[in-house]
């Protein structure tokens, strides 16, 4: 077992060593490998920071509720709690046709023509905030009919398209991300194993060496699996150089336009999981390009 | 320890390289085959290291039937076969040691194990000292030497050579037959591919004369050169024996 271990340390070492003698052609091909892994993680960051982004705006999910008229502020209260025993929903605030005239007579500068009424025009209004779970367009319709079945519901007003809209928007790029993961992890397995098969080309006296004292079609391959792993790893780690060069230019000037929104938005990085799947995957499928590749192109090779 | 049971090799290009060829070498014999370029000789260490298969009759090398080895198992087969190649095919990218290492770390042994049998093979041919010298810095003959250690470092039961003096003048030639001799006398089959006369001449062991793919003479151990033409009679009886 530690013959085996100290053998595979010793085959990749000796795969790093191999590879740092051809520098540039090592180098260009782990910066193709890191473009075509950096593409996806860009992706990535772009919906996970849009999801960041429009976080908030799952607290206008809101169903505003109006009330009939004229509704007591202790009936507006009562079935405040009624509703808010619902399990799909998680808060109700109560604002009272007092406290929205208040808030209306502030917010619109009409204070003068509000004073000309005689009565109160607004009515008790109940903001209800669905429960975590239940967010979805369907829960939010049935929610809304309970809502206005009640009898002393007036109007229940829910705007789900835009949801449904947003939701649709990041799905699509959501898809569009995996199409383009699946294309470029393609393309890097198909960068790995060509550069493999012309690295076999290269070293077809040594392969037929090897075979012929008796070296297994593994262990031949062994050392070009290195090789894969080794371009995955560092694409890998140049996609997440690119990702975090391409985070660092944009965070100032984004956070500048969430500013003049009125926001604290600050553009996220790859967190440590993103990372490590980034990585994961260069390794991945740098094995899996050089395997392939390797396993097809050895088996043509024999001594003759 | 080898024996071919009416072998035929015919290539894809239609030549046939063996016909019929019966012949039979006891374990811890040391052979000569020799006969003309396009007599087969190469063909037939070929075949016993299955670089070729033979197109039809029975071959048995250490007990094992060469049909009845899968392709996955040739690596393993191999591995009991020292094999002496006329351009020594060392790897020019490494060390004499490490190229002597390949076939054990091949087989999985210990690093420790792999320093003290690499010298060891490396003593039996001369070259102790020379370990981390590049192939290309050594002497024709050396580098031929360092195939040889390569071939019986792990201490296969059969060793062959192809032509291993072609490139070699008869003093070198005489040495690296000196080797294979010592080989022998500890027991392993020694198998050597060789149209040189010279040494011929000054090892009287037995020869086998390849002729169109098929033996033409046996001449066993003892009998020199000389002598080989005088009765073939005998040589037949020899042959005879041999195949039994």
């Amino acid at each position: 077992m530690s013959a085996w271990l100290t053998r595979h340390a010793q085959t990749s070492i000796g795969s790093l060593g191999r590879l740092s003698q051809h520098k540039l052609a090592t180098l260009l091909t782990v910066l193709v490998i890191g473009i075509a892994l950096a593409l996806p993680a860009c992706l990535h960051l772009l919906i996970s920071n849009a999801q960041t982004a429009t976080g908030n705006w799952n607290k206008a999910v809101d169903l505003t509720v109006f009330l009939k008229r004229p509704t007591s502020p202790e009936d507006a209260t009562r079935t405040a709690e009624r509703i808010k025993q619902r399990r799909d929903v998680s808060n109700v605030q109560v604002i009272t046709s007092d406290d929205a005239l208040k808030e209306f007579r502030h917010d619109s500068g009409f204070g003068a023509a509000i004073d000309a009424l005689n009565e109160n025009p607004l009515p008790h209004t109940l903001v209800v905030t669905p429960a975590a779970d239940f967010t979805s367009s369907a829960n939010l319709d049935s929610l809304a009919a309970d809502l206005r079945a009640m009898p002393s519901v007036e109007i229940v007003q829910l705007d789900t398209a835009w949801v449904s809209r947003l939701n649709a928007i990041l799905e699509t790029v959501r898809r569009g991300l995996i199409v383009a993961a699946a294309l470029l992890a393609l393309g890097v397995m198909v960068i790995v194993g060509n550069t493999i098969r012309l690295d076999i080309q290269n070293r077809r006296a040594e392969i037929e060496v090897t075979k012929l004292v008796g070296g297994s079609d593994g262990f031949v391959r062994r050392p070009f699996l290195y090789n894969g792993i080794w371009y995955g790893l560092g694409g890998g780690i140049t996609a997440w150089i690119i990702t975090a060069a391409v985070i660092g230019i944009l965070r100032e000037p984004i956070g500048r336009l969430a500013g003049l929104y009125g926001s604290a938005f600050e553009l996220g990085g790859l967190d440590p999981q993103a990372t490590l799947i980034l990585l994961g995957s260069g390794i991945v499928l740098g094995w899996l390009g050089s395997y392939l590749a390797a396993t097809r192109h050895l088996r043509a090779i024999e001594p003759t | 320890m080898i024996r071919f049971d009416h072998v035929f090799k015919r290539y894809p290009n239609g030549r046939e390289a063996l016909s019929d060829l019966s012949l039979e070498i006891d374990s811890g014999e040391i052979v000569f085959l020799t006969g003309h370029s396009g007599a087969g000789k190469s063909s037939l260490l070929k075949l016993i290291s299955l670089i070729e298969r033979p197109t039809r009759g029975q071959l048995i090398v250490n007990g094992q039937n060469v049909n009845g080895v899968s392709r996955r198992k040739v690596p393993a087969f191999r591995r009991q076969i020292g094999m002496v190649f006329q351009d020594h095919k060392l790897l020019h990218d490494r060390t004499i040691f490490d190229n002597v290492a390949l076939p054990l770390i091949i087989a999985g042994v210990g690093t420790k194990e792999i320093g003290k049998r690499v010298r060891a093979a490396l003593d039996q041919v001369g070259l102790l000292g020379r370990e981390q010298s590049a192939p290309l810095e050594l002497s024709t003959g050396e580098q031929q030497r360092v195939g040889i250690a390569r071939a019986v470092v792990s201490k296969p039961p059969v060793l062959i050579a192809d032509e291993p003096t072609g490139n070699l003048d008869p003093e070198l030639s005489l040495e690296v037959m000196n080797i294979f001799r010592r080989f022998n006398e500890v027991g392993v089959t020694v198998l050597v591919a060789s149209h040189d006369l010279y040494l011929l001449e000054h090892f009287p062991v037995r020869r086998v004369r390849l002729e169109g793919g098929r033996v033409a003479d046996d001449i066993p151990a003892g009998i020199s050169a000389g002598e080989k033409l005088v009765d073939p009679a005998k040589l037949i009886t020899g042959a005879e024996g041999a195949m039994r």
